[in-house]
């Protein structure tokens, strides 16, 4: 039996599941259907191509595939209750969402000044190392997409450490629910400090070896050099952040920018595109300054480290609780908090009404999801390969595109 | 007679070579590879093939059904008759023919066709993507290909295969200079390594490069191997296939792998010959090559191009989990632009480095 | 600009242009009328001062059936000079309509088809105004307060019941 489907008038739209229709191409064309279920794709993203051949014509991207209502379970959670869906939104980088959550509620409460200081040191630890290991991904998955399958394997080895660091400290391997409003769920366990100074002499070597095999490769500046230019004012008017705005050449990093949490404290700086291998803002460029960063993430570790276990050292009398607050509710407000994740800016808009434990709204701005947006500008008129060189320097995180 | 040595040689091979592979990415990857599976799991890729001929051929609603099924096996057709051309040892040319090299070139280019069939068939998207590539790849570098094995023809002045395999040790009559300048140092009668083409005739050595690279892409390997280019194809020309034809192209790449490596190490690496020379009294070389005429010259023989042959496919299988895939029109142009031109300026040394030697 | 200067600078300069403005948390807000909120907005982006080249978040709040209005709440950031400010447009529940500024900031594009799938605020002029996480035949706007979900969508039930 045919299966009816039922229209209403709001949302009569005959161009879904596709946008375009065989009817309306020409001779050479043909639509090529890329996802959800395909290598590259990195999860459930669809790419509806038009394509003459192996030249992509137009590219219309399809999400939602992975959408869990976030904002909607938000509205209906306490505040801190939000914090294991906010892990899941980008699950490869579930410290720096907790960072940013807790940030953002914490100056909602106004308490973000009183935050004991090897609380927040602790936070940027764990968060930096997830990004280390959230741009391993990035950088790994890029090479398979290219064609290079071994140095996916090397980062994955290299990031099960960082994983297993995270795992110590709070119990699980990729949602930590580690960082909670006010403070941590626990103290770091007693000899983290040292094994993270085993792993940064460990990983040093083996990022020049994996600067080696995969970013210096003749083959693969050739696939990646010149390919996806995104010039700087077209990035900026889509709203691009991250490692793709600062490949574009802008020297933009919230870590600076907005100077949160313990940032401005720590001596850092922040990688950008020099359009080395070719253009400014190419591929190669978005790899190679997530690869920088990983450098700039392994010196704020060291600095970290080098703090907590001198003038901030662990103590009997140190309860990473004590702040967090019983009841939180926020005074009725409006409030937009960001802050770098491996991604870009990660984003999240409140309202709260002060009479109530729930937020009214809670936005997401993920990176990703804007990152996204850019691809059809980007991926016309290039060759099918090179689309998915493209879509794979968004590193896309699909939770993030739907939430 | 070669059809009862290589086929059953080609299975144990495709055996070895698939748990090879497994095992060399492992190494390379830093992971362990199969384990389970008999010890170090050897067994791992029997109980592959056990799985893959249990599950179901699935032909797909849209394909052409009868091309469909009988592609993967003329593929495999194809591929294995270039075998039955190549000499084995000593005492065994194959099938000997004048014009050896001619025919197995004309027979390895009848691949493409049943690639292009493989892809066109399945009528997927995909797969017809695959096949286009593997039409534009295939072609273009069996000229590369072709180029390089004629400059190995010029220099030696045959296209019988054997005779090419004899002319590179000490079973050879005339004598044979080292690094090819004429009456500098006679190899011939140490034989071993320096009486091989690449030594005798230092050119052959960077027509060996471009005769690699181009028999990588003859046989779908990464760098080169877009036809199936799994990140951007899904499957490629093999996407709609499971089961024991799925199998079967698989059989055929591996066995491709094999006959490409055969022809480098007989055209460019001794054949059959051993690589260890004579040194003083100590005869290596005529030691371990064996008489010929006698079952000697056959077990050494055989098991010299087997051993050389399978240092070669690891070679392959390093370079694929080395390096990334290249782009379509990268591949063009490193043919076109690079490999033909420089094979065919090696093609004119080596012409009249040929006609200086023989003045 | 921190947002006091920033909010002295634009009741100095745009002041009949938007209807109120507060500082909230050390932010600054101001509240447009949806007639002149795409004049506004293109204005906040092309004045030299003030030059909002970034629009960071755009994103629609439904105040529920009693007060029967939804708000479109943009968050600008001007890159160059480091300020930002929320600009908020309270629409009616019935037919909630706004000009797209997709034409201004092509980021908006997304977020501007989320706000739509979300809560059905229709944006004129949306170059591409279709569902975006949602399917295209989902009955409702999942975010709105008083959504109901449908019972079922192409024969599946939508509901998850205890078996």
């Amino acid at each position: 039996m045919k299966p009816t489907y039922h229209y209403t008038e709001n949302n009569l739209i005959d161009s879904e599941p596709n946008k375009f229709k065989e009817e309306n191409l020409r001779s050479e064309e043909m639509i090529l259907n890329i996802g959800p279920q395909h290598p590259s794709t990195h999860g459930v993203l669809r790419l509806e191509v038009i394509s003459d051949g192996e030249v992509i014509k137009e590219v219309v991207p399809h999400i939602g595939y992975l959408h869990r209502c976030f904002e909607k379970h938000a509205e209906n959670l306490p505040f801190n209750q939000i914090i294991p869906f906010v892990d899941r939104i980008d699950y490869l980088a579930s410290m720096n969402n907790e960072h940013a959550y807790a940030l953002g509620v914490e100056k909602m409460l106004g308490i973000i000044e009183q935050i004991p200081r090897r609380v927040e040191y602790i936070r940027v630890l764990v968060a930096e190392l997830n990004r280390i290991a959230s741009h391993f991904i990035a950088i790994g998955t890029y090479g398979m997409d290219i064609g290079a399958f071994t140095p996916f394997f090397w980062v994955m080895r290299d990031r099960e450490h960082i994983l297993r660091l995270l795992e110590w400290a709070s119990g699980s391997r990729l949602l930590y629910n580690y960082i909670w409003i006010g403070g941590l769920f626990y103290d770091i366990p007693v000899g983290f400090e040292e094994q993270c100074q085993q792993y940064i002499k460990y990983l040093k070597p083996k990022l020049q070896e994996l600067e080696d095999i995969l970013i210096n490769n003749k083959i693969f500046i050739e696939r990646t050099a010149n390919v996806g230019v995104l010039p700087l004012h077209t990035a900026i008017n889509y709203g691009i952040t991250g490692p793709m705005l600062r490949a574009s050449g802008l020297r933009f990093d919230l870590r600076k920018v907005d100077a949160y949490s313990i940032y401005p404290e720590l001596d850092f700086h922040v990688p950008i595109g020099e359009g080395k291998m070719g253009k400014l803002g190419d591929c190669w460029d978005r790899t190679w300054v997530r690869m920088q960063e990983i450098y700039q993430s392994v010196s704020i570790i060291e600095q970290c480290v080098a703090r907590l276990t001198s003038d901030l050292k662990r103590d009997v009398t140190f309860d990473p609780q004590a702040l967090v607050p019983k009841k939180i509710r926020p005074a009725a407000q409006d409030f937009y908090c960001r802050a770098e994740n491996p991604k870009g800016e990660l984003g999240f808009f409140f309202r709260t009404d002060g009479r109530n434990d729930v937020p009214v709204r809670c936005k997401v701005r993920g990176p990703s999801f804007v990152n996204l947006s850019v691809l059809p500008a980007l991926a016309k008129g290039v060759l099918l390969a090179d689309l998915i060189a493209i879509v794979g320097s968004l590193d896309l995180v699909m939770g993030e595109v739907d939430r | 007679m070669t059809f009862f040595f290589y086929l059953p040689l080609l299975l144990l091979y495709a055996l070895f070579a698939i748990y090879a592979e497994r095992k060399i990415s492992a190494f390379i990857q830093n992971r362990l590879g199969p384990m389970q599976t008999g010890p170090y799991g050897i067994a791992q890729t029997i109980a592959d093939f056990i799985k893959l001929i249990q599950k179901e051929d699935i032909v797909p609603g849209v394909a052409i059904s009868w091309l469909f099924k009988i592609s993967p096996i003329a593929t495999f057709a194809v591929v294995f008759a270039g075998f039955s051309l190549l000499p084995v040892h000593a005492n065994w040319p194959g099938a000997e023919m004048a014009s050896g090299v001619f025919v197995l070139l004309a027979i390895v280019s009848l691949d493409v066709i049943g690639l292009l069939l493989i892809g066109w068939s399945s009528n997927n998207k995909y797969s017809t993507l695959g096949a286009f590539r593997a039409a534009a790849q295939l072609l273009s570098y069996e000229i590369a290909l072709g180029i390089s094995v004629l400059v190995v023809c010029v220099w030696s002045g045959t296209l019988n295969l054997q005779e090419i395999s004899y002319r590179q040790g000490q079973y050879h009559t005339e004598p044979l200079y080292f690094l090819g300048i004429p009456g500098w140092w006679n190899v011939q009668p140490l034989g071993g390594f320096l009486a091989w083409h690449v030594c005798t005739m230092p050119l052959l050595f960077f027509v060996w490069l471009i005769f690699f690279i181009a028999s990588l892409a003859e046989a779908n390997r990464a760098p080169f191997d877009l036809p199936e280019a799994e990140s951007e194809l899904v499957g490629g020309i093999q996407t709609e296939y499971s089961g024991f034809r799925w199998a079967v192209i698989m059989f055929a790449e591996y066995g491709m792998m094999l006959l490409v490596s055969l022809v480098g190490v007989i055209l460019f690496f001794g054949s059959w010959y051993s690589p260890i020379p004579n040194i003083g009294g100590l005869e290596f070389a005529s030691w371990t090559n064996g008489t010929p005429g006698t079952w000697t010259a056959s077990v050494w023989g055989g098991f010299w191009l087997i051993s050389k042959s399978l240092l070669m496919v690891s070679l392959q299988i390093w370079v694929r989990w080395t390096f990334p895939r290249l782009r379509i029109n990268q591949l063009m142009s490193l043919c076109w632009k690079y490999l033909v031109p420089f094979a065919l300026i090696f093609l004119l040394f080596t012409a009249l480095w040929k006609i200086w030697l023989t003045l | 600009m921190k947002s006091e200067e920033l909010a002295s600078f634009l009741q100095q300069y745009f002041q009949h242009q938007f209807e109120k403005i507060e500082l909230m948390n050390g932010s600054c807000f101001i509240e447009v009328s949806s007639n002149n909120s795409f004049e506004l907005l293109s204005n906040l982006k092309n004045h030299p001062q003030l030059y909002f080249d970034s629009l960071s978040c755009l994103t629609a709040i439904d105040n529920g059936a009693q007060a029967g209005s939804m708000e479109v709440i943009y968050q600008l950031y001007s890159i160059p000079f480091h300020h930002s400010l929320s600009a908020k447009v309270i629409l009616p529940r019935e037919h909630p309509t706004i000009d797209s500024v997709e034409s201004i900031w092509k980021t908006a594009n997304w977020h501007e088809r989320e706000a739509y799938d979300m809560f059905g605020i229709s944006f004129n002029n949306h170059p591409d105004l279709r569902r975006i996480l949602m399917p295209a035949d989902w009955e409702g706007f999942p975010l709105r307060k008083d959504y109901q979900t449908q019972e079922t969508y192409r024969n599946i039930k939508v509901d998850y019941q205890q078996p």
